[in-house]
């Protein structure tokens, strides 16, 4: 089978509209996590969040282009262009019928379906904009990545809620090891940060009402972000040839299903899904020197992620760093997991493990080592990225050096 | 307590439960009734919505809100105090 790399990322989040700008900012430890701001927002409880700062669609796209584009879909046009960039492309290598486009979403154009709501209910209107379907169907902002550089092999949305984009790098990384594609542009996009989306959310009572504490005992809850991750994943081979310089090898994935509750997760599903990702990945527990967490900040999840972990793992489980970069950019749920393969990439290629911020309380439940409150300097060769998604999927990432 | 607000949060909690009100007292626990952490949610919204009242419950924390879900006599109370417009010390959500 084929051997997968990334070459290139790009993304827009609380933290930064950039790559460079967030591993800064998770070097440093920093939040982006603030006061949100947008109409109606005082009549929610919840008042935070990881909200993107300083984007300004018109200097992206055109007058005509933005009336069709939802901020999901900008966010991730906007983090595609980057990846190419850096991964030293202008357009894809070789057939586009070998090129693809793989991109997780929960939400889809959410603001968009709030926006012609209101029109039509608050407001009494008798009509919504033309473009709203476009703007808000799941796979708008697959489609346009792809309509913009012409990939024309397998494309399509996954929505597993906080896995999806884990399920999507994890497929697409598959297809090419497979051979069924060359490369492909894949990650996750999201943005459900208005009025009708967070209020959805303010109804299943765990969000924090101050922050996201993840593996802290005085955790309360999730924070949401908004943004984009967008990763350039091809062969090694290819990459090579071309003189492009990997980022990090993809060598595993695993996917499983609790098949239990709608809501809360499982440890023996988590477990799988990381056992599974070691497996596939062929890498031993000894030579994996980061894991990112799920790590949402719920009571529920970090407890039960710690147990997976520490199933897995056994006796070297304490030994290995854990953090959730959560309580910086927030959970960006569908896009959530391409955020933090960032983090894979800041630890893999510099050396620097991004902490888990705000934590202020051990918590025997989470006796790992979860990297509290500043970066650590320390040489890491291999990686996971863990997402549990409600509705127990789970999709676990293995990355390595090369 | 104001037995219409008592016959009411039992209604509800019995509605959620699956079980005759009548089957209800007091000290009825929602353990006992089997309401799991959904069901939880489901009733407290619907109390909000019967009492037009805002509960404060965090998920994460059931333990620390100071709206008493202990049994089906304290949720009355809480709601009873809520209605008469005693906040609660400590809001959590």
């Amino acid at each position: 089978m084929r051997r997968v790399v990334i070459t290139g990322a790009g993304t827009v989040n609380a933290l930064a509209l950039d790559v460079a700008g967030t591993f800064a900012a998770m070097r440093e430890g920093r939040s982006g996590i603030g006061a949100l701001d947008f109409p109606d927002v005082d009549r929610l409880s919840v008042g935070i969040g990881g909200q993107v700062k300083g984007f300004d669609p018109a200097l992206h796209f055109t007058p005509q282009k933005r009336a069709l584009y939802d901020p999901f879909a900008q966010y991730a046009l906007v983090a595609a262009r980057e990846a190419m960039r850096m991964a030293g492309l202008e357009a894809v290598p070789g057939a586009p019928d070998r090129w693809g486009c793989i991109m997780g979403t929960a939400g889809g154009g959410n603001g968009t379906v709030n926006d012609a709501f209101r029109a039509v209910y608050a407001e009494g209107r008798s009509r919504v904009h033309p473009f709203t379907v476009p703007r808000l169907m799941n796979n708008a902002a697959c489609s346009h990545i792809a309509m913009e550089w012409g990939l024309q092999g397998p494309s399509f949305s996954v929505a597993t809620a906080c896995a999806s984009s884990n399920h999507a790098i994890g497929l697409a990384f598959q297809m090419v090891r497979a051979g069924m594609i060359d490369g492909a542009l894949a990650g996750g996009s999201e943005a459900m940060l208005n009025f009708g989306g967070l209020k959805a959310w303010e109804g299943l009572r765990v969000m924090s009402p101050d922050a996201c504490r993840p593996f802290s005992k005085n955790r309360n809850g999730m924070v949401q972000g908004e943004g984009a991750g967008v990763f350039v994943i091809e062969t090694l081979e290819g990459a090579l040839a071309r003189g492009a310089v990997p980022l990090a090898e993809i060598r595993g994935f695993s996917m499983t299903s609790d098949a239990g509750d709608i809501v809360m997760p499982s440890v023996d599903g988590a477990a799988r899904a990381i056992r599974g990702a070691l497996d596939d990945a062929q890498l031993s527990l000894d030579e994996i020197g980061y894991i990112n967490a799920h790590g949402t900040g719920t009571a529920a999840n970090d407890r039960t992620e710690c147990l997976a972990i520490s199933q897995v793992f056994g006796a070297r489980a304490p030994k290995v760093p854990v953090s959730s970069t959560k309580a910086m950019h927030g959970h960006l749920i569908g896009a959530t997991g391409a955020v933090e393969l960032l983090a894979c990439l800041l630890a893999l290629n510099e050396g620097v493990i991004a902490p888990t911020i705000n934590h202020q309380e051990d918590d025997p439940d989470c006796a790992l080592d979860v990297v509290p409150n500043h970066a650590r300097e320390v040489q890491v060769d291999a990686a996971l990225s863990n997402a549990f998604a409600f509705g127990g999927l789970n999709a676990v990432l293995a990355l390595s050096k090369l | 307590m104001r037995p219409d607000v008592q016959d009411q949060i039992v209604e509800i909690i019995a509605r959620e439960a699956l079980r005759e009100p009548a089957e209800l007292t007091h000290e009825t626990t929602l353990d006992e009734l089997g309401l799991d952490s959904l069901g939880l949610v489901e009733v407290i919204f619907a109390i909000e919505e019967a009492f037009g009242i805002s509960v404060p419950f965090n998920a994460n924390e059931p333990g620390q809100s100071s709206f008493d879900i202990s049994s089906v006599g304290a949720i009355a109370r809480a709601v009873e105090a809520l209605i008469a417009g005693d906040t609660p010390a400590t809001v959590v959500a």
